[in-house]
């Protein structure tokens, strides 16, 4: 089929399962659905949490009728602690265990607002960092006691170096990548597969984007490659993948002349 | 409105246009958006309306409208939002065993887009257009209500709304009747003619094909000025022919590829590569749409733009209007690089549908002084012989123009007011075109 991706495919170290089991957490950014069509059209059994219900509701219909062999979704917000930790623990203990965890909600602080506003940071940290973070610690217990299984999470480039306009969202996807680097070590002799997906410019509602003339890749291109790369094992991925070397260059800048910029 | 600031263009980009994108995902976000917001909106879905169509200060993008509601692939009837695009639509019910009885050139469109612009396809002769295949339209109107449109309930509203170019409402999701085929592969046939003349005569005495279209050379010098490839298909059992992988060409920003010398060489390679390439099983996606093979093809033209000039002129084409406006652009000062011509079966009912029975004619040109002084003269032309422009390619047409050419605007605007749309959906055009 056109693109390869409604027929699996078995890529290096990839073991094609059947039906298989698939969690994902804000399952309705415009990312992480365009992922769960992709599995859903292989036919996968998926558990969705997100905020919205109305939305999580139709897209649940939506990947019934795409093939997926079943749908389970439950509304959580990542700004209220409780509601995470009950929405997880209930999504834990009614399944027989996941072959994959996609962690993909965040939101897109106002720079501005934020240095205004004490409030207003912590509880953009709560939802990009603290939330993410109290969701990872049970599911990697899981996964470990399975010993098998991918853990992939979305960060962001904006976490490879503190910019002006976003560094808070910076900071908190920055702690978010180191807090996946020592993870990813730890699951790593467990057969757990851990996986930072770092977003550039792709194509979504929360990429306000002014209009410029760098190329961003859709949603749905973003999707495949992450697809591609939790089937590869891939530890770190760049969307679109070319975006790793212009954040490598940016690192190579020294801080003195940096920080006169204001991109 | 809450949403995004970002520039918006046209899919020719002529000119960007500062914008608030608000997206909404569901129906009662949509509902909020309306509500909350002052002044007036237009919906967008994927902005491939080459000119100003779907421009606005504020934009409701149907992006988000994504979803597939039902599909019963039993009848092959399917209800989706309208910010699907044909794309996925496609992925979704070639593999079982449908299609979409109208394509247009490319499959980027969003099913709103394509309603609201009412596109036609290269089987316009035998099915009519898009609508024809639409059973009901879910609107959302300018007071905030929801309400759903077809042939039965609401009919002034679902003909005003199929080609209103979204000036009655924001088309949130759609009913579509699909077609049974027996797989993704069209066998294609090809004819070629060496003139303008014998183009013109072979337009009507083709086989009688489900798909039929032809490329034109208006680059050529002499008598070959005009000479053709006409294509015809229909579809086949089978699976051989590859799917289209999409890719961005490396285009530099400022300075266009498309020169005439490099044009009147792609040409001459595309006419003579047709030559040995002959008749042959494709792809659905080969055939349809070649041009989405390269995703930002519409950056070619440069920094300055492009705009098509599409027409459609009454009866058969030997009578010589195509001939004539042919001959007009020729002599004019502006090359055009692309140049597709096509027949067109009877029209329909809905007061801004642009096909008619009739030949209609795709002309492509970068942007540059005078062209809008070419383009008036074009419509004179055109409305002397009764016919009328595609207002989805449309940058330029008068509002006087316009009148002439869909003399039913008077009873589209009723509709607008009966549905409270007047003052709350406007896009750029619509103010050129006095439809406020």
């Amino acid at each position: 089929m056109p693109g390869g991706d409604s027929f699996p495919c078995n890529h290096n170290g990839w073991h094609w399962i059947e039906h298989m089991r698939i969690l994902i957490i804000g399952a309705t950014s415009t990312m992480a659905e365009a992922v769960a069509r992709i599995y859903a059209q292989r036919g996968a059994d998926l558990c969705l949490l997100a905020r919205d219900a109305d939305r999580l509701e139709a897209l649940a219909a939506d990947l019934r009728i795409r093939g997926a062999n079943a749908v389970r979704c439950a509304s959580f917000d990542a700004a209220l602690p409780d509601s995470c930790d009950t929405a997880l623990a209930n999504v834990l203990a009614g399944a027989d265990g996941f072959d994959l965890a996609l962690i993909a909600h965040g939101s897109l602080p106002v720079q501005s607002e934020c240095d205004a506003s004490v409030a207003q940071t912590r509880s953009e940290l709560e939802v990009n960092l603290v939330s993410v973070l109290a969701m990872l610690v049970p599911l990697a217990s899981h996964f470990e006691q399975r010993g098998r299984g991918t853990i992939a999470v979305i960060g962001s480039v904006a976490g490879d170096r503190g910019r002006q306009p976003n560094y808070l969202y910076g900071a908190a996807k920055s702690a978010l990548a180191t807090y996946l680097q020592g993870l990813r070590s730890r699951l790593h002799g467990s057969g757990v597969h851990v996986m930072t997906i770092k977003p550039g410019r792709v194509d979504t509602p929360m990429s306000a984007a002014v209009e410029s003339g760098i190329p961003m890749i859709s949603a749905d291109e973003a999707a495949r490659q992450i697809v591609r790369g939790i089937e590869r094992g891939r530890d770190v991925i760049y969307l679109p993948a070319w975006w790793r070397y212009v954040m490598w260059m940016l690192c190579q800048v020294p801080e003195w002349l940096f920080k006169r910029f204001s991109f | 409105m809450t949403g995004n600031r970002r520039a918006i263009h046209g899919w020719g980009r002529h000119a960007s246009f500062p914008a608030t994108i608000a997206a909404p995902s569901t129906v009662r976000a949509a509902q909020a958006m309306l509500e909350e917001q002052t002044g007036s909106c237009i919906p967008r879905g994927m902005g491939r309306a080459y000119g100003d169509s779907a421009m606005a200060a504020q934009v409701l993008s149907t992006r988000r409208l994504n979803l597939v509601t039902a599909f019963d692939s039993a009848c092959g009837i399917l209800r989706c939002g309208s910010g699907m695009t044909l794309d996925a639509v496609l992925q979704l019910v070639v593999p079982r065993g449908w299609f979409l009885p109208v394509v247009p050139g490319t499959r980027f469109v969003s099913v709103g887009g394509a309603i609201a612009s009412d596109v036609h396809g290269k089987n316009h002769h035998r099915d009519g257009s898009f609508s024809e295949f639409v059973d009901s339209l879910d609107i959302l109107l300018g007071n905030g209500e929801v309400v759903r449109a077809s042939r039965s309930e609401h009919a002034d509203l679902f003909h005003a709304s199929c080609g209103g170019m979204g000036l009655t409402g924001l088309i949130l999701a759609a009913q579509l009747r699909l077609r049974g085929v027996p797989g993704p592969d069209l066998m294609r046939k090809v004819r070629m003619h060496g003139s303008l003349d014998e183009t013109l005569q072979g337009l009507t005495q083709g086989p009688d094909a489900a798909y039929s279209v032809a490329w034109l050379d208006t680059l050529a010098g002499g008598r070959a000025f005009g000479r053709s490839i006409l294509e015809y298909a229909e579809h086949v059992q089978g699976s051989e022919g590859a799917a289209v992988r999409t890719g961005n060409l490396p285009v530099p920003g400022r300075v266009s590829p498309l020169q005439c010398w490099s044009m009147r060489c792609f040409n001459e390679l595309h006419w003579w590569g047709e030559r040995y390439r002959g008749a042959g099983r494709v792809h659905y996606q080969q055939f349809f749409f070649p041009l989405d093979r390269w995703a930002n093809w519409n950056r070619l033209y440069g920094r300055s733009g492009m705009a098509q000039y599409q027409f459609v002129v009454p009866g058969t084409p030997e009578q010589g209007g195509v001939a004539e406006i042919l001959a007009r652009v020729r002599a004019s000062a502006h090359p055009c690089f692309l140049a597709v011509l096509k027949m067109f079966g009877p029209g329909n009912a809905n007061p801004l549908s642009f096909p008619r029975a009739g030949c209609t004619v795709a002309l492509d040109f970068r942007i540059r002084d005078g062209l809008a002084a070419l383009f008036a003269e074009l419509d004179a032309m055109v409305i002397e012989q009764g016919g009328r422009v595609y207002l989805a390619k449309d940058l330029y047409l008068q509002p006087a123009s316009f009148r002439s050419m869909y003399p039913d605007w008077e009873a589209f605007q009723q509709v607008r007011e009966r549905y409270h749309a007047r003052g709350r959906f406007v896009s750029l055009q619509s103010q050129r075109l006095a439809l406020d």
